[in-house]
C-alpha cells in the first residue's frame, strides 16, 4: 500500500506546454520495460550530450538545467505551468517521472492522454490556479529548500509558510493511487455485460466482427 | 433528443455506467505497433490473461523502421528487439502483422483507412496519439497509453470519461494550393495547443465537405496537437466512395445495412455544442510554424512575432534561441537545411500529387543537404509509381524512401542533425522531435516543395503562379 501523503522538496519546471517529447525523447522509446527511464528525464535539457539506451558512457550535465542543481535534484514534487504532458501518448514519459523519483505533479493543466496514463499507473496530478503556481515556483526557486506536505487523505498542500491549499481531485482517482487497483481485473468483473454487448452487436451489426 | 455525432457513437458503444462519471466503452478496433505494445503484452503474461478479440487488432511495424535498404534487415540492435517483439508477440497469438516484407505494410493510421479496417462508427484506438485521425471517417478513434494498450488487450473495453462537445464549423473556399494542413495550423494557431483539451471537436461546414477525405485526415490527424483526443467529421457521399472496395469493408451480405447504419453518423441537425467556433477558409494563407509549439504558426508572408504578441516573454525568448531565430525575421528569409516529406499526416497519395506537381521540372536547391519523401505505406508507394512520381522526385533530387514514420520522429535513421533547420510536413515542431537540437518548421506537402526548390521559405501560390 502507498503512502497517501507524500513530503518532499519542489523541482520547478518554469515552462508551459511541457510537452512528451521533452519528458522522454524517443531515442529511449525502443525499450520493452517499463523500467530504466529515470536517467533520461528531460534528457535534452539534462545533459549537453546524447545518448541510446545501450551506451554506457557517463553523461555530461547541463549545470543549469534544475534536475542537476540542489536542493532540486532530490526532489519529488514537480511543478509547472499550462497543458503539461502535452504530445505523444507514449507512456514512456509517466514511467521516467515515476522512475526517477517524482511523486506528484503539480500543474495549472494537464493535456488529455498524459493524465490518463498518470493515473493509470498512480502518478498523482494536482492542478492548482496559475496565481498559487507561480508562487511555489518563485518561492521554491529563492530557498534552499522548499518542501511540500501533499496530504491526498485530505485533499490538502501545507506550504512551506504553513498556508494551506486545497486541491480538489475525483474520487476514482484517489482510490486508484491508495488502493494499487488492477483496473483490468475491475473491468473483467464485468464480463457477462461486455459478452451480451458483443453478442448484441453480431446481431445487429454484424459487419463489425467480419475477420472472425 | 438530439445527438451530436460523438454522443451517437459513444451511446453505441456504451455497456454500462459506473458511478464515478465513467462508463464502460467496447472498443471495436485496435491498431498496434512495435513501440507502445511490448510492455502491454508483457503484462498479460504475468497475469496470464488471454487477449479478448484477437481479430480486432491489427499491427504494423512503423515507428522504429529503416526506410532505405531494407534488405540489409534492421541494422540498429535496439531496434531490432522491439520489432522482433511484436513479432513474437504476433505470431505467438495469432495476430495480423503487415511486417516490412508486406507492401500493405505503412504508417498505422495510413494503412488503417486505406485497407478499410477503419469503418464510420467504430471505436477505434491506437498506442499512438495520432489515432485521431481516423475521425475523417466519421470513427471515434483516439490515442491510448501502454496501460490500457493492455486493458484492451483483455477486455475489449476501456472505461472512459465522456469529452464534451466542439464544433468547429469552416465555410468558405480555400485558396488553390492551399491545404488543409493549413487549415489545421491556422485552427491550432488560433484556440492554441490546449484549445481542445478535455473536448472531442467536430469539423463541420462547406470547407470541410469540400475536401477529399485524405484532405479531412490530415485535420483530424493534428487535433490532437489543439489537445482533443478525436477529431470527427460526419460520414458523407464521399465518406462512402473513399471507402468502397477496400479490402476489410463489410461483406456484401451485409453491406446494405452497413451503410444503412453509417448514414445516420452526422450530429442531428440543430443540436447544441458545448463550444463552438468558426473559421473563414478564404482567410488563410500558406502556414509556416516558427517555435516548438504547433500554435507558434503564421502566415508564410509574415515575419516572427515581437514579444508584445506573446503572453509568456521566457518562453518566447528560450523558444527563438532554440530555434536560432531572431524576432520580426521575414518567414521566406528562413534558409533550410532538410526537407522531410511524409508522415501520419502527410504521406499519402494525394500529397505526394501535390509535391510532385510543384517539383516537376526542378531541381533541389544546391542549400539543402538532403530531402526525402517517404509514402505513408507500401500501397501509396506502388501507386505514387504507377503514377511516376517517383521519377519526378528523384530527377529533382529528392531521395525515394520505403514507408515508415521515419523523420517526423526520428527513431530510426532518418533525423535532424543538431541545429539543421527542416521545413517538415509531420505534426510536431517540439524541441528535439525530429532529432537533438533540432530545428522544425511544419508546412503542407506544397510548401515544403517549394522550400527544398527554393532553399528558403517561399509562398507556394506565388511559385505556381510564376512556373
Amino acid at each position: 500500500m502507498k503512502s497517501k501523503s507524500y513530503n518532499g522538496q519542489v523541482i520547478p519546471i518554469n515552462r508551459d506546454n511541457v510537452d512528451t517529447d521533452l519528458i522522454i525523447p524517443k531515442q529511449y522509446l525502443k525499450s520493452i520495460k517499463k523500467s530504466g527511464f529515470g536517467p533520461f528525464l528531460f534528457d535534452s535539457l539534462r545533459y549537453n550530450d546524447t545518448a541510446t539506451l545501450d551506451s554506457n558512457d557517463e553523461r555530461e550535465e547541463n549545470s543549469e538545467f534544475i534536475l542537476n542543481r540542489e536542493p532540486f535534484r532530490k526532489g519529488n514534487i514537480l511543478v509547472s505551468k499550462s497543458n503539461f504532458g502535452c504530445g505523444s501518448s507514449r507512456e514512456h514519459a509517466v514511467w521516467a517521472i515515476q522512475n526517477y523519483g517524482i511523486d506528484v505533479v503539480i500543474a495549472e493543466s494537464f493535456a488529455d492522454i498524459f493524465s490518463r496514463n498518470s493515473f493509470k499507473n498512480g502518478l498523482l496530478l494536482i492542478t492548482l490556479e496559475s496565481q498559487t503556481i507561480n508562487e511555489i515556483i518563485d518561492s521554491s526557486l529563492s530557498s534552499n529548500s522548499y518542501i511540500l506536505d501533499v496530504n491526498l487523505a485530505e485533499d490538502k498542500i501545507l506550504l512551506p509558510n504553513d498556508k494551506t491549499i486545497t486541491f480538489s481531485i475525483s474520487r476514482s482517482y484517489k482510490d486508484r493511487i491508495i488502493n494499487e487497483l488492477d483496473d483490468i481485473e475491475l473491468t473483467l468483473r464485468n464480463k457477462d455485460q461486455i459478452k451480451n454487448y458483443e453478442n448484441q452487436m453480431k446481431l445487429s451489426k454484424p459487419w463489425l466482427f467480419n475477420n472472425e | 433528443m438530439k445527438q451530436t455525432l460523438y454522443d451517437k457513437i459513444w451511446n453505441d458503444h456504451c455497456i454500462l455506467d459506473n458511478d464515478d462519471h465513467s462508463s464502460l466503452i467496447y472498443i471495436d478496433r485496435h491498431l498496434i505497433h512495435e513501440v507502445t505494445s511490448p510492455q502491454a503484452f508483457d503484462g498479460l503474461e504475468i497475469k496470464n490473461r488471454d487477449i479478448w478479440n484477437k481479430k480486432s487488432i491489427m499491427a504494423t511495424t512503423d515507428h522504429n523502421v529503416p526506410t532505405i535498404n531494407r534488405d540489409q534487415g534492421i541494422t540498429d540492435p535496439v531496434s531490432k528487439i522491439q520489432i522482433e517483439a511484436l513479432r513474437e508477440n504476433c505470431k505467438k497469438h495469432n495476430i495480423e502483422l503487415y511486417d516490412l516484407d508486406n507492401l500493405k505494410q505503412g504508417i498505422v493510421h495510413v494503412i488503417g483507412p486505406e485497407l478499410g479496417m477503419t469503418q464510420p462508427g467504430m471505436t477505434i484506438v491506437c498506442g499512438d496519439s495520432h489515432t485521431s485521425t481516423h475521425g475523417a471517417l466519421a470513427s471515434l478513434s483516439f490515442g491510448i497509453g501502454t496501460s490500457d494498450v493492455e486493458h484492451v488487450l483483455a477486455t475489449q473495453c476501456l472505461n472512459l470519461t465522456k469529452e464534451k462537445n466542439f464544433n468547429i464549423e469552416v465555410n468558405g473556399v480555400l485558396h488553390p494550393y492551399i491545404t488543409s494542413k493549413d487549415l489545421i495550423l491556422y485552427i491550432i494557431g488560433s484556440i492554441g495547443t490546449s484549445g481542445g483539451t478535455g473536448y472531442t471537436i467536430e469539423y463541420t461546414g462547406e470547407t470541410i465537405s469540400n475536401l477529399s477525405i485524405e484532405s479531412r485526415m490530415t485535420i483530424c490527424n493534428m487535433t490532437i496537437e489543439a489537445g482533443a483526443k478525436s477529431g470527427l467529421m460526419a460520414f458523407d457521399e464521399k465518406t462512402h466512395d473513399y471507402l468502397k472496395d477496400r479490402e476489410f469493408l463489410p461483406s456484401s451480405k451485409h453491406y446494405d445495412d452497413a451503410l444503412k447504419y453509417w448514414e445516420t453518423l452526422i450530429s442531428d441537425s440543430g443540436v447544441t455544442f458545448d463550444r463552438k467556433e468558426q473559421f473563414n477558409a478564404n482567410d488563410i494563407q500558406p502556414q509556416v510554424t516558427w517555435g516548438t509549439s504547433p500554435e507558434m504558426v503564421t502566415s508564410v508572408d509574415e515575419c516572427i512575432p515581437s514579444s508584445d504578441s506573446i503572453d509568456n516573454e521566457e518562453e518566447y525568448v528560450d523558444t527563438l534561441a532554440y530555434m536560432g531565430l531572431e524576432p520580426k525575421t521575414e518567414i521566406k528569409s528562413i534558409d533550410l537545411d532538410k526537407i522531410f516529406i511524409g508522415s501520419c499526416t502527410n504521406s499519402r497519395i494525394e500529397d505526394l500529387r501535390q509535391a510532385a506537381e510543384v517539383v516537376e521540372g526542378e531541381k533541389v536547391s544546391s542549400k539543402i543537404k538532403q530531402a526525402i519523401i517517404v509514402p505513408g505505406s507500401g500501397l501509396v508507394k506502388a501507386q505514387a509509381e504507377r503514377e511516376g512520381l517517383d521519377k519526378i522526385f528523384t530527377k529533382a533530387g529528392f531521395e525515394w524512401r520505403d514507408p515508415g514514420c521515419s523523420m517526423c520522429l526520428g527513431m530510426n535513421d532518418d533525423f535532424l542533425q543538431p541545429y539543421e533547420r527542416c521545413a517538415s510536413t509531420s505534426n510536431r515542431n517540439f524541441q528535439g522531435r525530429q532529432g537533438d537540437k533540432g530545428r522544425t518548421h511544419l508546412v503542407s506537402p506544397g510548401m515544403a516543395a517549394v522550400a527544398a526548390i527554393k532553399g528558403h521559405f517561399y509562398n507556394v501560390k506565388d511559385f505556381m503562379n510564376e512556373k
